[in-house]
């Protein structure tokens, strides 16, 4: 199967679709023979889609799934079950080679600025290193100079091409790896809490950074945080998962204003507010206990154990992932869309 | 967070805390240019234990290849008539039973010990390095299989059973069979630390932006994992040679080792056995020489340490 | 939680009543290392009374958790030395006292808890046998009774079966539980002070508004002070009756949160508001400071947030900017504060 020439991307175009998606891991026991004793459902059952030049966020807290549902989509896992199609090509059925060739399209940015770019290569290597795999991409006359016109894309000195990365702060060696991704031209960039690592006054600069690419060169990103309010500003539409699942999805004023799944609610509520007359608005939900082992998720819908709205048939069926009248998708038997005194945007009804 | 393993730097007493490292590591105006080795190597220069050991071992290393330099009498020389000599203007170092020369003898000495140290570190490094790369990389049933062969090979006691090989299955040893040997029972403990540290370093972020990139693996064991997990392997790799060095000399000692007329310091060491309290000077030489030996290539492997600690950078 | 022990002297030397509860002033901290001198801290002042939370806010390299290890008198030295200012608990000097001394203060009447509870807690001793020692260290208490109360201290931050779980170990709990094992071990000794160095930060945000939570109920509970340090300027907006923002070791605001917050006096403030997003109103485009925090081993001369200000001037890198009285409470130390001020009013 040979790739298909390079169609340009039509508006509105659904990128990357991902359908029923499931990632487990086993847990085992033994040194020698390897006994399963368990499996840890990161994913389970996760679909969605990335349209052109859209920003997808996919939000959640530690052990959602979410990091481990962009690392089975770039085939650093190996999915369980499911599909992901990049522009109707079926990733995962592709063979190394072709799957070597579908990586110009798909990349990636990593969260830790520390740990993502090889300490012993110089940044002009590091960017350049795509080059290596995928020469076509780039005459090899032409690679100083493109490198050059990269670290200027990103806001770097072009001068440091050949410093190495303990050079540079958290902010500059982020916008490295940003570079990196798009050395290759990529359509679709995987951001892995991208400003998580960084400070606060540094975030804004790779968040405008990252807008501005996307205008700039069409791309999409598939956004992965935990960071609400970051979350917020750069996404088109949001994603919300909670072990392993969605269960909530729209755009931002949908999922922020009109919250209608209780696991949102509560997730907003958490999330505090930078003005001090903002204290004592808004119902701050606390939720009881840990989450549960994704290893053992409770029956039924997950949340029920922590829910405030459980009833007897939230441990019996799982709820789907569907408009139940609010205007976008939830996955709750209960979902309603609760009034937040501490809203103070625009909500568009949802 | 990230930032744990810079934060080892500072840290306070007496409660289990650790000083904010990342206070520190603000936007840098650039202190240091170029590679971490380059870094490592400004540190090390001035370092008083690198710089002892340094020379020890270059001085050693010149011993070895040039024996001439040091001494122009010939170890085989020997004059039955000159035997036992007290050290003297003559015989700076005495003579041994047969009349020869002991400081000669001694000088010859680092040859043998400095040959088989670096000679064996090197092979057993090298096995390690291929052994433990794919194992630690590829995981599965290869790093199983690779893992277990050496937890076996692992429980055999290094003089134990060099003593039993060299015996049972040489009937000549000489250098390059003692060398084999001591490969043989070396490799293992390298092994493991190779396997460990590219297992580290295989869950880097960066190893996996190489595999988004579509970097083959060889690329990346070669380029991303091995250059960031190779720091433990140099440190350990000069002890080594250290160790593999008082190795032979015990298995010549042991009379499993070398055989006459090989000249070393452990089969010198063994022949003075028997006349510590007549001539002393027979075991005092070749025994300071062989501490002293092994003493520089450990300071050495612990000055590197210190510098190529990658958590300082 | 009651003690029998006096409160009424610091290290043998008598409290002054009428003084706040922690008073810090110009406190300057440096780092001796081989690339050179890093000042940590350079002139950091506030007071803290009781029942009151005062934040420190600030993002790397800004002084911040050295400035609280400071207090605590935590920090290693060599390489590190108080270099100047005070440091009064009630009145009393602490950086005279002798390390003794210190040591007694330290975790009995200032305790400190710390953002990864996986390192502060010891991994081989079982949690409630941690919490117990500090009964037994410096109480005296029996073991049995010391076990007891750690069950006590378990339950009051509300870990859930506190008794069964008492011989767990560290790394058998979740982040936000052993953050509550070290909020116990801190309370245990009923401290006047708490210090909490970014004690939420490794936190899912439910789980931090959990932790929060519990602390403003204990604090309300035992009036002690809370520092709290961070760099979360939501988590400050939440508790902090009073705050502190720090820049390249010094403070450039400080005051109470409400003004801080809606009228910012400093350049630095004002560009920290301007880069949040936020979660409850959409916000159009960031305006980021430019640059990166300084080096602390190079921090510029005169004013240090020089290089990133969009208003800066000559005299700015001539004179460092004193600390100028905003209003009765709040200070600023930029030059032309007022002007700043008017003209992102009238923005």
């Amino acid at each position: 199967m040979s790739a298909p020439a390079p169609e340009p991307i039509r508006n509105g175009e659904v990128v990357l679709r991902v359908e029923h998606l499931v990632k487990y891991f086993p847990i085992t026991r033994g040194i020698v023979f390897k006994r399963q004793i368990g499996t840890v459902k990161a994913v389970d059952d996760v679909s969605f889609e990335l349209h052109a030049g859209e920003t997808l966020g996919l939000v959640g807290e530690s052990g959602c799934g979410k990091t481990t549902t962009a690392r089975t989509i770039l085939r650093l896992e190996k999915a369980t079950s499911g599909h992901a199609w990049y522009r109707g090509r079926d990733i995962f059925t592709l063979s190394g080679g072709e799957m070597r060739e579908l990586r110009r399209e798909i990349q990636v940015i990593f969260q830790d600025p520390y740990a993502s770019l090889n300490p012993r290569m110089t940044v002009g290597d590091i960017i350049g290193e795509g080059w290596r795999v995928h020469p076509g991409v780039m005459p090899k006359s032409r690679r100083r100079a493109r490198i050059h016109e990269l670290l200027e894309l990103v806001g770097l000195n072009p001068d440091h091409i050949n410093r190495y990365p303990h050079q540079f702060s958290g902010g500059q060696r982020q916008r490295i790896g940003v570079a990196r991704a798009l050395a290759l031209e990529p359509k679709i960039v995987i951001c892995d809490e991208p400003v998580s690592a960084l400070d606060v006054s540094v975030q804004a600069q790779v968040v405008n950074l990252l807008e501005d690419l996307q205008d700039e060169l069409g791309l999409s990103y598939l956004f992965i945080a935990h960071d609400l309010s970051v979350v917020r500003h750069i996404c088109d539409r949001i994603a919300v998962m909670y072990l392993g699942k969605i269960v909530e999805t729209g755009d931002e004023y949908q999922v922020y204003d009109n919250t209608a799944h209780p696991y949102t609610t509560a997730l907003l509520s958490a999330v505090p507010i930078p003005d001090p007359a903002a204290r004592h608005l808004g119902r701050r939900i606390l939720l009881e206990g840990d989450v549960p082992s994704p290893a053992d998720p409770p029956s039924g819908c997950r949340f029920r154990t922590r829910c405030w709205k459980a009833q007897g048939i939230c441990s019996e069926a799982e709820p789907e992932l569907i408009d139940r009248g609010q205007g976008h998708p939830v996955a709750c038997h209960f979902a309603q869309v609760e009034f937040d005194p501490a809203r103070r945007g625009s909500s568009q009804p949802g | 967070m990230s930032d744990r393993d810079r934060e080892r730097l500072f840290t306070s007493s007496p409660a289990p805390v650790v000083a904010s490292f990342e206070e520190l590591e603000a936007e840098p105006i650039i202190r240091r240019e170029g590679s971490l080795y380059a870094d490592a190597w400004r540190q090390l220069r001035r370092r008083p234990m690198f710089i002892i050991s340094g020379i020890l071992i270059v001085i050693l290393a010149v011993m070895a290849i040039w024996p001439g330099l040091f001494t122009r009498a010939d170890p085989r020389a020997c004059d039955l008539a000159d035997s036992l000599l007290r050290p003297s203007s003559q015989h700076w170092f005495g003579t041994d039973v047969q009349g020869c020369d002991y400081y000669a003898r001694t000088i010859w000495g680092a040859r043998v010990s400095i040959t088989i140290g670096v000679l064996v570190t090197a092979c057993a490094t090298l096995i390690a390095v291929l052994l433990g790369s794919v194992a630690g990389y590829y995981g599965g049933i290869v790093d199983t299989l690779i893992a277990r062969l050496t937890d076996i090979w692992f429980a055999i006691p290094t003089i134990l059973g060099g003593i039993v090989i060299l015996r049972s299955i040489f009937s000549t040893r000489g250098l390059l069979q003692v060398s084999l040997v001591l490969i043989v029972l070396g490799w293992p403990t390298m092994l493991r630390l190779v396997r460990s540290a590219v297992m580290a370093t295989k869950e880097m972020d960066y190893v996996d932006a190489a595999r988004a990139l579509g970097v083959r693996n060889i690329r990346i064991i070669r380029r991303h994992i091995l250059p960031n997990a190779v720091a433990p392997v140099i440190v350990y790799a000069t002890i080594t040679v250290g160790v593999i060095i008082s190795a032979e000399a015990a298995l010549s000692f042991l009379g499993v080792g070398l055989q006459l007329p090989a000249i070393s310091w452990g089969l010198m060491i063994s022949v003075a056995q028997n006349r510590i309290l007549t001539a002393p000077h027979l075991l005092l030489f070749p025994g300071a020489f062989l501490s002293v030996t092994v003493f520089s290539f450990i300071l050495m492997g612990d000055a590197l340490r210190d510098a190529l600690d990658p958590r300082l950078r | 939680m009651a003690t029998t022990l006096s409160r009424d002297a610091v290290a043998g030397r008598p409290v002054d009543p009428a003084a706040p509860l922690l008073a810090v002033e110009d406190l300057h901290v440096e780092f001796r290392i081989d690339a050179g001198t890093v000042r940590a801290v350079n002139g950091l002042s506030y007071t803290l009374r009781r029942g009151e939370t005062v934040a420190i806010l600030g993002e790397s390299g800004s002084g911040k958790s050295v400035s609280a290890q400071a207090v605590m008198g935590i920090i290693d030295s060599p390489p590190g030395f108080v270099t100047g200012g005070s440091v009064r608990f009630r009145g009393v000097e602490l950086l005279d006292l002798p390390e003794a001394e210190r040591r007694r203060v330290r975790g009995d009447r200032i305790a400190m808890i710390f953002q990864d509870a996986l390192t502060a807690l010891n991994p081989v001793f079982p949690v409630g046998w941690q919490i117990a020692e500090m009964f037994r260290m410096h109480r005296g208490l029996p073991r049995k009774e010391a076990r007891e109360k750690a069950i006590e201290l378990m339950e009051r931050v509300k870990i859930p079966s506190a008794r069964t779980r008492v011989g767990s170990y560290p790394h058998e709990f979740s982040g936000g539980m052993r953050q509550r094992v070290m909020i116990a071990m801190a309370l245990s000794l009923d401290p006047e002070i708490l210090i909490a160095d970014e004690p939420t930060t490794a936190l899912d945000v439910t789980v931090q508004a959990q932790i929060m939570s519990l602390l403003a109920e204990l604090q309300q509970q035992t009036g002690m002070g809370l520092i709290l340090i961070t760099h979360d300027l939501g988590v400050v907006a939440e508790v902090a009756e009073e705050v502190v923002v720090m820049y390249a070791g010094r403070e450039v605001e400080k005051g109470p949160s409400l003004p801080v917050y809606h009228q910012p006096a400093h350049p630095y403030t004002m560009g920290l508001m301007d880069s949040l997003p936020r979660r409850d109103v959409h916000t159009e485009r960031l305006q980021p400071i430019k640059g990166s925090p300084p080096d602390l081993l190079a921090i510029p001369s005169g004013c240090p947030f020089r290089p990133r200000c969009p208003y800066t001037r000559e005299i700015c890198t001539r004179e460092e900017p004193p600390l100028a009285a905003v209003t009765p409470e709040r200070v600023s130390a930029c030059h032309f504060w007022e002007e700043v001020s008017r003209e992102r009013a009238g923005a």
